[in-house]
């Protein structure tokens, strides 16, 4: 049988890339990834971190889902919202919160969020970008609040805010406006629901709704979603056709006739336990 | 193949360029970009420590990502690097040599000398030359020399200078420390040579601004300092 991957050695496999190469130049082009355009913040308040998001994510110009889930859990005390390659995105996210999960029980404490901003650039730098993970890291521990921006070759920056995927400058805007410190929640999470707005509405690759998490020292609090910024229209008449518009000409009725019945025992083999 | 973000250095002759034909060019061209420029770093040594000095700024094409970056990392309580390149790389490196000299230090009982770390951070440079966009400055205090300063530029040579500056804003003032640097200058004059230079490069360099960053180096600790945009002396402004 035809090995359709070759599993002899781990990592990236680029051994079809000529393949592809050919069939490009032949006029078939390649399929667009499922991208997340989007757009995600982050910021620092009084009593801990707001992290935002959009919903869209894309297909080349095609909408591919109307309301993902761009804020993904890591543990009970960080969030990470996620923009670039969808698949590559919620699968990092989910290797971390298992790496996590195990590094808090074999250490018996709450984990830091110095120990997921290290786990994930380390794992990013080492696939040298080819992950195309944008993550904006949110959390609070013993320590201090934390908002991390992380980008897909593995550098990051420690911030008091910061935006991240296509309609980042756009939130970044607001934030360079009207962010100050220790803003209280209530402000904390209206600018964040604006900045992601500016997004949503002045960029192609972001939309739909506005998700928001709430990260204090006592949880974390999801808010899916925060705001429906785009709802669908009423449809103003009825555009259904009576029954009896179409005029039926001829009815025929040939009903499926059992010729043979056959029964045929199948054996079961045994499992060999030996 | 998309690029990262980029806090780049002067000197790039010989890196070849990754630009995937087939990516969809409906992203913006930040996303995309690799740019080489970025950074004013510089190191000083006088008699009793160093002078470290950078910029605060990291381009990801002509969007900058961070207006406040610390370019000046610690490796150990006595020694810091100053990154120039791309961000990425310089901080994986700083973090394993940074990581090296900890488990050392366990091991000799006493700090690592600013030579040991620098030419630790050469073997890295020098042996991935071909993987790396990395240009970096170690300086620090130790007993056995005093005051270093060890530069390491893009192919992974090092050497000990007296004064080392680096990034793609280091062209506009190569002229300048020719002409004004005076050996044997006391802390504060350092520092104050520090601030000047950095100011030169940063106004004239689009790829370098915000804070200048400087940090100084003894036997009794690291003082950090930040100079915001009103705290730097005044040029012809043309």
């Amino acid at each position: 049988m035809m090995e359709v991957v070759d599993n002899s050695y781990p990592g990236f496999q680029f051994s079809n890339f000529a393949r592809n190469e050919n069939l490009v130049a032949k006029g078939f082009p390649m399929p667009n990834s499922r991208k997340t355009g989007t757009t995600i913040a982050g910021i620092v308040f009084k009593d801990g971190v707001v992290l935002g998001a959009d919903t869209r994510a894309t297909e080349g110009d095609i909408i591919a889902d109307k309301n993902c889930s761009k804020i993904h859990y890591l543990q009970p005390n960080m969030y990470c919202c996620g923009a670039g390659t969808a698949a590559d995105l919620e699968m990092t996210t989910q290797l971390m919160a298992s790496q996590l999960e195990l590094h808090r029980l074999n250490t018996g404490r709450q984990v830091p969020v110095v120990a997921a901003n290290r786990m994930l650039k380390q794992m990013l730098f080492r696939y040298q970008g080819y992950i195309g993970a944008a993550l904006v890291l949110g959390g609070v521990d013993k320590h201090d609040s934390h908002i991390y921006s992380i980008h897909p070759h593995g550098s990051t920056d420690r911030l008091p805010y910061t935006t991240m995927g296509s309609g980042s400058l756009a939130a970044m805007s607001v934030f360079e406006s009207r962010w100050k410190p220790n803003m209280e929640a209530k402000e904390a999470k209206q600018l964040v629901r604006d900045a992601i707005a500016g997004g949503v509405f002045n960029d192609l690759g972001s939309g739909s709704n506005i998700d928001l998490c709430i990260i204090t020292k006592d949880g974390a609090t999801m808010i899916r979603p925060y705001d429906v910024a785009n709802v669908k229209g009423q449809r103003q008449g009825k555009y259904e056709y009576k029954r009896g518009t179409t005029e039926v000409l001829s009815t025929t009725v040939r009903p499926i006739q059992i010729v043979a019945e056959t029964v045929k025992k199948v054996t079961v083999e045994e499992m060999d336990t030996a | 193949s998309a690029c990262g973000v980029i806090m780049a250095s002067a000197a790039v002759a010989g890196h070849s360029n990754m630009k995937s034909s087939h990516l969809a060019s409906l992203t913006p061209q930040w996303m995309n970009s690799e740019v080489l420029t970025g950074t004013s770093i510089m190191a000083v040594e006088f008699d009793g420590g160093v002078v470290v000095g950078a910029d605060s700024r990291t381009s990801m094409g002509t969007y900058v990502s961070n207006r406040v970056t610390d370019k000046l990392t610690r490796v150990t309580d006595r020694i810091y690097c100053c990154r120039s390149g791309s961000a990425a790389d310089t901080q994986a490196i700083a973090d394993i040599v940074s990581s090296h000299m900890e488990i050392l230090e366990v091991k000799l009982g006493e700090p690592p000398l600013v030579q040991v770390a620098a030419n630790t951070f050469k073997e890295i440079c020098y042996n991935y030359r071909d993987m790396l966009m990395a240009g970096i400055i170690v300086a620090g205090w130790d007993k056995s020399k005093g005051g270093q300063v060890y530069t390491i530029p893009l192919g992974g040579m090092m050497v000990r200078q007296p004064i080392a500056i680096g990034g793609s804003g280091s062209t506009y003032v190569w002229g300048h420390i020719d002409a004004a640097y005076q050996p044997n200058m006391n802390q504060e004059e350092t520092v104050d040579f520090v601030r000047k230079t950095l100011t030169l490069a940063l106004t004239r360099d689009g790829s370098s601004g915000g804070v200048v960053r400087v940090a100084v180096i003894t036997k009794d600790g690291v003082d950090r300092r930040v100079f915001l945009h009103n705290e730097l002396p005044e040029f012809y402004q043309g």
